[in-house]
């Protein structure tokens, strides 16, 4: 960056908002250190079991807000940066899935109704491998069922020449697509009629295998389908695209969702007979650096993993002498794609923080070494876990809250933390606003 | 014409529903929860996935009987009948 002289400095932002909503304000404040610019979030968006909490820096404390969508799980909040716009996916138990958005700062929020799979969607019912599973019934004859959204799993928004495209990721599998703010969505038929899962079922009986397996996240609902919990869109190209989806792998597009093809060339399955097979990958998450947009990382079930050519190739880059293998998120600094960060947890059927102390690896040299930062974070007895969209970075703020509801914060690009709570409830998704 | 009756939790969805009585003309329960959608739009998304069955952790009743068909809701509430929504008790 230049010499900047004045620091530091307070820049409130008015974001233009194409519906005639009042005028959404946010401060941002950059400062200059060892003559590097950095920048300093002044907000952060916790998606919780209870609902959407906010938490904001006042002066020089952080502070959260009451909380919002009260009682209601949310499993993703976060900001639309072109306008500012909140959005929230709310995990009702009893009501279905709903997307929830705020044209005010988080003041009032009104719900979107019309993410819904259209007529004739359907996909192949994965089973749950339960003791009385029968693996030859289903292998023999694929039973199918019609698509309902059990989850809205993940939300990301188009870049600045698409103002009102935005992004939706469900569980089971489906990516939907908005050009007109949220409104109104559409599935992306592509990718849902994709080989891998059994080609076009519009129009019939499956024409191949499918390979897409079930995840977890899905059991709440009485199902075990496939999840897209990862969508990045490439900042140069708007048409370029990648999802993650659990249990598949990831996949990608170049002509704006035409044509997918998967790119899981490198990774490694460790429980299947042929660890390098196409399909059956377990990414947890996958993000891009955005001014590197080539180098991509992905925490995935069996290690971190890291590309440099746009996921045309990965490299796991893990290193479980020093703790850093298993996890659930990842982030990568905005300009240095070589630079991530991870919060490790013991694989993977304990799924909770390495012999009872929580700590935070960062490497900034594409993984080739992690350097491990604990100061400021419990180091007896928590055993936290972070999901996957669990973890954010911001300039050199970096944030991640846990499901045991303790939400921590470094200011110093990881290197020391302090707790911005510990009651919160437990808590799926952290992102910088 | 059959009064519809729900579980209070939904007012803070639709608080158009709030403190009046709920009566639409008698037919099928799809036909019933359409007349409520009318009142409060967006209500049968709370109850109905997009293929118009039930959602999994809903029940309907017409007077002291759960519906039997869940996916196209075509049992029949006469004019005298009170329709109940409830959420499904899913746990304890």
């Amino acid at each position: 960056m230049g010499k900047l002289k004045k620091l530091p400095a307070i820049v409130e932002i008015e974001f233009a908002d194409s519906t005639k909503h009042k005028a959404i304000r946010f401060r941002v404040k950059f400062s200059v250190k060892k003559g590097r610019a950095k920048f300093m979030s002044d907000t952060i968006l916790l998606g919780t079991r209870k609902g959407t909490v906010i938490v904001e820096r006042n002066s020089s404390r952080w502070q959260a807000r009451p909380i919002v969508h009260q009682g209601i799980p949310v499993c993703y909040a976060a900001r639309d940066p072109r306008d500012g716009t909140l959005w929230a996916s709310l995990d009702h138990g009893h009501w279905g899935p709903k997307l929830s958005r705020s044209r005010d700062g988080g003041t009032t929020w009104e719900d979107v109704l019309s993410l819904k799979y259209p007529e004739g969607a359907r996909h192949i019912i994965q089973y749950l491998p339960t003791p009385d599973f029968d693996p030859e019934a289903p292998a023999g004859e694929p039973q199918y069922k019609d698509a309902t959204v059990y989850k809205i799993w993940s939300i990301a928004f188009g870049p600045a020449t698409q103002p009102g495209r935005l992004y939706a990721g469900t569980i089971p599998g489906g990516l939907f697509v908005s050009d007109d703010g949220g409104d109104s969505w559409e599935l992306n038929r592509p990718l849902w009629n994709h080989e891998s899962r059994g080609g076009d079922l519009f129009k019939g009986e499956a024409t191949s295998t499918t390979h897409w397996g079930g995840t977890p996240a899905s059991i709440d609902y009485g199902v075990f389908e496939p999840g897209i919990h990862s969508i990045v869109i490439d900042p140069r190209n708007a048409d370029h695209l990648y999802v993650a989806v659990s249990s598949a792998g990831i996949l990608e597009t170049k002509n704006g969702g035409k044509t997918w093809v998967g790119r899981n060339k490198g990774m490694r399955v460790d429980y299947l007979p042929d660890p390098e097979a196409e399909w059956g990958h377990d990414p947890h998450f996958v993000t891009a650096c955005r001014d590197q947009p080539d180098h991509v990382w992905q925490q995935n079930h069996f290690g971190v993993y890291y590309s440099d050519n746009g996921a045309q190739s990965w490299n796991k880059v893990s290193l479980p002498d020093a703790g850093v293998h298993f996890g659930f998120p990842i982030a990568v600094d905005a300009q240095d794609g070589r630079t991530a960060w991870v919060v490790p947890a013991r694989a993977d059927s304990e799924r909770m923080a390495l012999d009872g102390g929580l700590f935070v690896a960062r490497t900034s040299d594409g993984g080739q070494s992690w350097q491990s930062f604990r100061s400021g974070l419990p180091q007896e007895n928590a055993y936290d876990i972070v999901f996957r969209h669990g973890l954010d970075v911001a300039g050199d703020c970096v944030c991640f809250g846990s499901t045991t509801g303790n939400v921590y914060l470094s200011e110093d690009r990881g290197e020391h933390w302090h707790c911005l709570g510990n009651h919160f409830p437990p808590v799926y998704s952290v992102r910088f606003g | 014409m059959p009064t519809v009756e729900m579980t209070s939790h939904l007012y803070r969805f639709f608080p158009a529903l709030e403190q009046r009585e709920i009566r639409v003309r008698a037919g099928s329960i799809a036909e019933v929860l359409k007349a409520v959608d009318a009142i409060a739009p967006g209500f049968s998304d709370y109850i109905l996935d997009e293929h118009g069955a039930l959602r999994r952790h809903v029940n309907i009743a017409i007077n002291n009987t759960l519906v039997v068909d869940r996916s196209t809701l075509s049992d029949q509430a006469t004019e005298d009948a009170t329709v109940y929504i409830f959420q499904a008790l899913s746990g304890g």
